[in-house]
């Protein structure tokens, strides 16, 4: 056994957080500097510490004061919170003060009988109270034990005192007191010897307590002399351990492996601590002027460098690969591939074994963090990013060997469908599987389906899976499934994707194939379903298990019984009456007006963050999520990517924000509105029952029967091909998906600055308008922007008749795909509408009657109709 | 015999039920602000504020209390999950803290005695504390991750008013429920501690955690492991779960509790997961079907709802569960329980 093996049962007490052991932090707290005093405890646990001790006793600082400041501060950082706290002083009012802060269960250090019984129960009380294990110095009235009798003595005198109140004896943690060796007096000698001997014989007499101890104490004779110290502590944890010191104080850096210490000084050290040749020897000196002159040839030795290099870089090639994919850090990756290579070259091995040993072994590693959630998706993808540079790196030497065979746990072939182009989430799935050990092979986006099931069956792939985020896609993946059913295959189709839902799945999409059809939440849920669907053993069950919960979701629907619907005319006899008196002035400056290059700084400011944290699968509000307590740490360092890339896209102008907006005399004629050009713009009605009170809302209320005016908008970000193809070579998905998520909140913060612009200014309809970013984000402003395709206006179909009023492609250079998704993907456009009482709603459900209808005043066949609203016909 | 020991009593013959819902339960009576405020003359709209009813309209906690005994419960929780001082002030009504948990815990202890008195069956009394909405593990600044909306003492004082008018008006349990943040829960212990101390004899609680993730965590970030450890000091009657998801989300971290408190379980969870509308349809024979499993594995000794739970479901589970055998305590190691977010258990090193 070794003092640091982590097989031991020895706990491992971060120290560096104490002010009166570590000069450094001593330092960044009395600097105030608490951000870098938190990195001091991050890095403890990080290098194992399994509980850190935290200690303020300075006699210059409010020690109350820093140290709930310093727990305060540890507590919202999940990966030092994570384990227990040992409040350390030697007052108690700042135990007191920092058990208040810990939410855990802590261990106080100390309480003792110094003062006499009654304090010392007093505290034991309120460590009962407050719920924390204690250490107990062998301290009494008269003073510190030295002597073994005295130690034992206290010990057992305080035992009986706390049992006597029915403290837990196993919170109990005696410290009996290192002491200083070779210090030349030679009643010093034995206290090492005593200090072992001691906890032998208070752990027979009071069972089940614990013990501590003081390491630095012990070598203090050998001050400035790291080598001796260091092999000093570990001989002497060497020998107390097993006689059961189960914690010491003590720096790791500053132990020594026992089997490493240079022989002739390990042997000089035991001597001492030990006592194994008490006296003057042979040689005519005692053990200590041997270890005195011995640690003269140890003096001086260099250990600065040795720390520098990263203590990771020390381990064996396999564990660095873990660790850098782990961490995602590519720094070295491509070097520890290459010797990963070549030892199993050396060994006769092939190349691929890299990919199917060490870097699958992390990988593994990784998939089990994130299945467990203990990492998060931005962390996976930053793995994945390791991963792929390694994989790079390797390929030359793959393909050398011509026989070379990639045994993936399956093949599958990922697109969004046409007419979207959509991409972000289906790559994060993607990545996801890659991360798990499938093979990938992305079509990209605007995918038809012949070339879909064309690269299915010439890579004779064993899934499919389909990715859309506009309402359209939805019929396209049921043209895939039809297709794939003429086709007569058989594999499984995976659905993915915001519109996407497990009811139109099981109601649509199913029922169109034969083979397997899974909903896939989102992309944790991804390889689950993947390895089900292609177990050997799980996937009959799994996809019986499915296609029973679809026939379930069916019956439910068809037994259900949907909401009743007013008739057409009925919902129109109860539209929302908008006081017309205060339908908005004309437009300050009517026409139109094109944005050529919108300053992308001012609209950084006007991000709303929450949903960049969605499209990676962190839930939560900004900017609450940065601490929180599950996904903070990651949300945190994503934020931080995010930064720095903003700062890259604007200084280096990246991007470019054009847009187009314009204003129309208008006036509504029923559930249409009509421009002054002529231009009919029919809208839907909700036509669902209301409840007492609440109108059946079209949007076309918010206009008046006369002399009004509507509004229309369209914003597009461009400029990011290059940059995602750049992203691409260096297989960096990380940025790839980071820049696109960041150029969806440039569209979005886009249409919401030029909507305030709008409001205060070109429309002009308020122009005192004060609203700081939350109240935007929270839309508390006059008027709305609804988007065709979105819920108050579910017609994707209304979009070219925008964009050619607003002669879109021309002034903001955005074109409309065949599903009318909008490219560049990063954009936005709708309507403006000024009345102060318009607001958003959703139509939702329509019946026959609207259909027939709508198709009538949309000058379209009842057909084509169906085919654009079908989300709203079910 | 103290009330805890009639509790284990109870315990050790069959598996208890306590309550269901209140909250969804008194919206059924659709109040009008004329009937929360009463005649108490109170600034602020009172709509909404439930544990007032105790006050002002006592017959609706009256009978829900009623048909929660009806459908078999032997523990009554009061009705008085935010009648504490910090949530009260939104209500404008702090000053009337005391009499409200006075009166709820009298009308619950009212009940429970009735009850009693018919069939003999002892029927208990839980004051309910909610956590508030303030927390003393987290800061509401991000920009400042050091600040905290209120300290310790003030909440230790804040819970132990209300502990105290609890237990003067008849509770025989203080339950600290819907645990999210473990250092309120702590403070909450502290608070009953104290009020122990003044008054001279043991006062029980029971303890109820509530998870706000999949993965078996509380707001605070504890898991159900750590959770105990840092509370296991209270020497709870009860350490348990409540609200978090419904039962089938509940299961694996049931089953870790149970395996390591050396205490009694008690889960009540919500009637499943609200559906698109927050509403919660779970049926009463699902959630029973639910907890069911745990009453055959031997993993609780009491059951019973949270949101969306009706006195059907708690019929539905007393009817399950009824002549099955309660979970057996079991006997720890005495060894160091540690906790940060995650538990750490010390063993000794001593080498025999």
């Amino acid at each position: 056994m070794t003092a640091t093996s982590s097989g031991s049962r020895f706990v491992n007490i971060g120290e560096r957080t104490n002010v009166t052991g570590s000069a450094k932090f001593k330092k960044l707290i009395m600097a105030g500097d608490y951000p870098a005093a938190i990195e001091v405890a991050r890095q403890q646990v990080e290098n194992g510490a399994q509980v850190i001790d935290v200690n303020m006793d300075e006699g210059l600082l409010d020690a109350v004061e820093a140290m709930t400041t310093y727990l305060k501060l540890i507590a919202a950082e999940p990966d030092i919170a994570r384990v227990p706290v040992m409040v350390d002083s030697s007052k108690w009012e700042v135990i007191e003060a920092g058990l208040k802060c810990v939410s855990g269960k802590p261990i106080v250090n100390s309480i003792s009988m110094k003062e006499g019984e009654e304090q010392f129960l007093d505290h034991a009380r309120k460590c009962m109270a407050y719920g924390a294990a204690v250490v107990v110095m062998a301290f009494d009235e008269t003073g510190q034990a030295d002597t073994k009798e005295r130690k034992i003595e206290i010990c057992e005198r305080a035992y009986k005192l706390l049992v006597g109140i029915d403290f837990p004896p196993e919170d109990i943690i005696f410290d009996p007191n290192v002491f200083a060796v070779a210090t030349g007096i030679e009643e010093h000698d034995r206290y090492g010897l005593d200090f072992i001997e001691a906890v032998v014989e208070i752990r027979a007499r009071c069972p089940h307590v614990h013990f501590s101890g003081g390491l630095s104490n012990l070598s203090f004779s050998f001050r400035g002399n790291e080598t001796v110290r260091r092999a000093m502590h570990s001989v002497f944890l060497y020998h107390a351990i097993p006689a059961g010191l189960d914690m010491a104080i003590v720096n790791a850096g500053q132990l020594d492996v026992y089997d490493q210490i240079d022989p002739a000084l390990r042997e000089a050290c035991e001597d001492v601590i030990m006592m194994r040749r008490p006296g003057v020897g042979e040689d005519g000196k005692t053990a200590t002027e041997r270890l005195i002159e011995l640690a003269e040839s140890y003096k001086g030795v260099n250990k600065a460098e040795e720390k520098a290099a990263e203590e990771w870089r020390g381990w064996d090639v396999v564990k660095r690969i873990e660790h850098a994919l782990v961490r995602g850090i590519d720094a070295y990756v491509v070097e520890d591939t290459e010797e990963a290579r070549a030892a199993i070259a050396a060994a006769g091995g092939r190349p691929i074994e890299v990919i199917e040993g060490p870097l699958m072994g992390g990988m593994n590693v990784v998939g089990d963090l994130f299945g467990s959630g203990k990492m998060f998706l931005p962390q996976v993808v930053k793995s994945a990013r390791v991963m792929k540079k390694a994989v790079a790196h390797l390929i030359p030497f793959i393909e050398a060997e011509k026989d070379a065979k990639t045994k993936a746990k399956g093949r599958i072939i990922m697109a969004t469908v046409k007419g979207d182009v959509h991409d972000i989430g289906k790559n994060i799935v993607g990545v996801v599987l890659q991360c798990n050990g499938y093979e990938v092979i992305d079509l990209g986006v605007m995918v038809p389906w012949s070339k879909i099931l064309e690269s299915a069956n010439e890579n004779q792939a064993d899934i499919i899976g389909l990715s859309g985020l506009i309402t359209p896609s939805l019929d396209e993946m049921v043209t895939v499934a039809e297709e794939m059913q003429r086709a007569e295959m058989n594999i499984p189709l995976l659905i993915g994707g915001a519109t996407t839902s497990k009811v139109h799945t099981a109601l649509r999409i199913d029922p169109a194939y034969t083979g397997t059809v899974v909903h896939v939440l989102d992309a944790s849920r991804a390889v689950g379903v993947a390895s089900q669907l292609l177990s050997d053993t799980q996937a009959e069950g799994f996809k019986s298990s499915v296609a029973i919960d679809y026939e379930k979701v069916r019956e439910a629907r068809a037994g259900k019984g949907q909401s009743d619907l007013l008739p057409l005319a009925d919902a129109r006899a109860n539209a929302f009456p908008s006081d017309f008196a205060h339908k908005p002035a004309a437009p300050a400056q009517p026409g139109l007006h094109v944005f050529e290059d919108w300053d992308l700084k001012d609209l950084v400011e006007t991000f709303d963050w929450t949903p960049f944290f969605r499209a990676w699968e962190l839930a939560g509000t900004y900017p609450a999520i940065l601490t929180d307590d599950v996904v903070g740490e990651s949300a945190t360092s994503l934020f931080a990517d995010a930064q720095a890339m903003l700062a890259k896209i604007i200084d280096e102008k990246w991007l470019t924000a054009r847009g187009v907006c314009a204003f129309w005399p208008a006036h509504s004629e029923g559930d249409d509105i009509l421009l002054g050009d002529g231009t009919r713009l029919p809208f839907l009605r909700q036509q669902f029952k209301k409840s007492r009170g609440r109108a059946n809302f079209c949007l076309s209320d918010f206009v008046a029967p006369q002399d009004d005016w509507l509004g229309g908008f369209a914003v597009g970000i461009h400029g990011i091909e290059p940059h995602l193809e750049r992203f691409k070579a260096a297989h960096d998905d990380y940025s790839d998906i980071l820049l696109k998520a960041l150029a969806d909140r440039f569209a979005e913060a886009f249409a919401e600055r030029l909507h305030s612009h709008v409001r205060t200014t070109l429309w002009g309809y308020a122009p005192d308008e004060q609203l700081t970013n939350e109240a935007l984000i929270r839309e508390e402003y006059r008027g709305i922007r609804p988007a065709p395709g979105y819920p108050a206006c579910p017609d994707h179909s209304l979009k070219p008749i925008l964009f050619d009023l607003l002669k879109a492609q021309h002034n903001a250079g955005i074109v409309l795909t065949e599903s009318q998704a909008m490219l560049p993907t990063a954009a936005v456009s709708g309507f403006y509408f000024a009345h102060p009482e318009s607001q958003y709603f959703g139509v939702a459900r329509i019946g026959r009657d609207q259909l027939e209808d709508y198709a009538g005043r949309r000058g379209v066949d009842l057909a084509t109709a169906e085919r654009w609203l079908r989300p709203n016909l079910d | 015999m103290t009330v805890r020991e009639t509790f284990l009593a109870e315990a050790a013959k069959r598996i208890l039920i306590t309550d269901g819902a209140f909250g969804t339960e008194i919206q059924n009576w659709k109040l009008s602000e004329a009937d929360y405020a009463g005649t108490l003359g109170l600034s602020h709209e009172q709509k909404g504020n439930n544990d007032i009813l105790a006050l002002t309209k006592p017959e609706v906690p009256e009978a829900i209390h009623r048909a929660y005994f009806e459908a078999g419960a032997d523990i009554a929780e009061t009705n008085t999950f935010s009648a504490n001082r910090i949530s009260q002030a939104d209500y404008g009504a702090e000053h009337l803290v005391r009499e409200i948990n006075v009166e709820s815990a009298k009308l619950a202890r009212k009940l429970a005695d009735e009850y009693q008195a018919k069939d003999g069956r002892p029927r208990f009394v839980a004051g309910a504390i909610g956590p508030t909405n303030k927390t003393l593990s987290l800061s509401p600044d991000v920009n400042d991750p050091g600040y905290r909306e209120i300290d310790w003492d003030t909440l230790v004082d804040v819970y132990k008013e209300q502990a105290a008018a609890l237990v003067e008006g008849g509770a025989d349990f203080i339950l600290i429920e819907t645990v999210f943040d473990t250092l309120n829960a702590k403070a909450g212990v502290m608070a009953v501690r104290q009020l122990e101390a003044e008054l001279g004899r043991e006062v029980p609680i029971m303890l109820s955690m509530t998870l706000t993730d999949l993965s078996g965590r509380n707001l605070s970030g504890h898991t159900v492991e750590a959770f105990w450890h840092a509370v296991r000091h209270a020497k709870p009657v009860t350490i348990g779960l409540n609200c978090s998801f419904g039962a089938t989300q509940l299961r694996p971290h049931v089953k870790t509790l149970s395996e390591i408190a050396d205490t009694l379980i008690m889960i009540y969870p919500n009637a499943g997961l609200p559906n698109e509308l927050g509403a919660y349809d779970e049926m009463p024979e699902t959630t029973a079907g639910f907890v069911g499993e745990w009453a055959v594995a031997g993993q609780v000794n009491v059951l019973g709802g949270c949101c969306g739970s009706t006195p059907a479901h708690i019929k539905a589970i007393a009817g399950k569960v009824a002549g099955m055998e309660p979970r057996h305590l079991p006997e720890l190691e005495p060894v160091t329980r540690l906790a940060g977010l995650e538990p750490f258990t010390m063993l000794s090193s001593a080498v025999a």
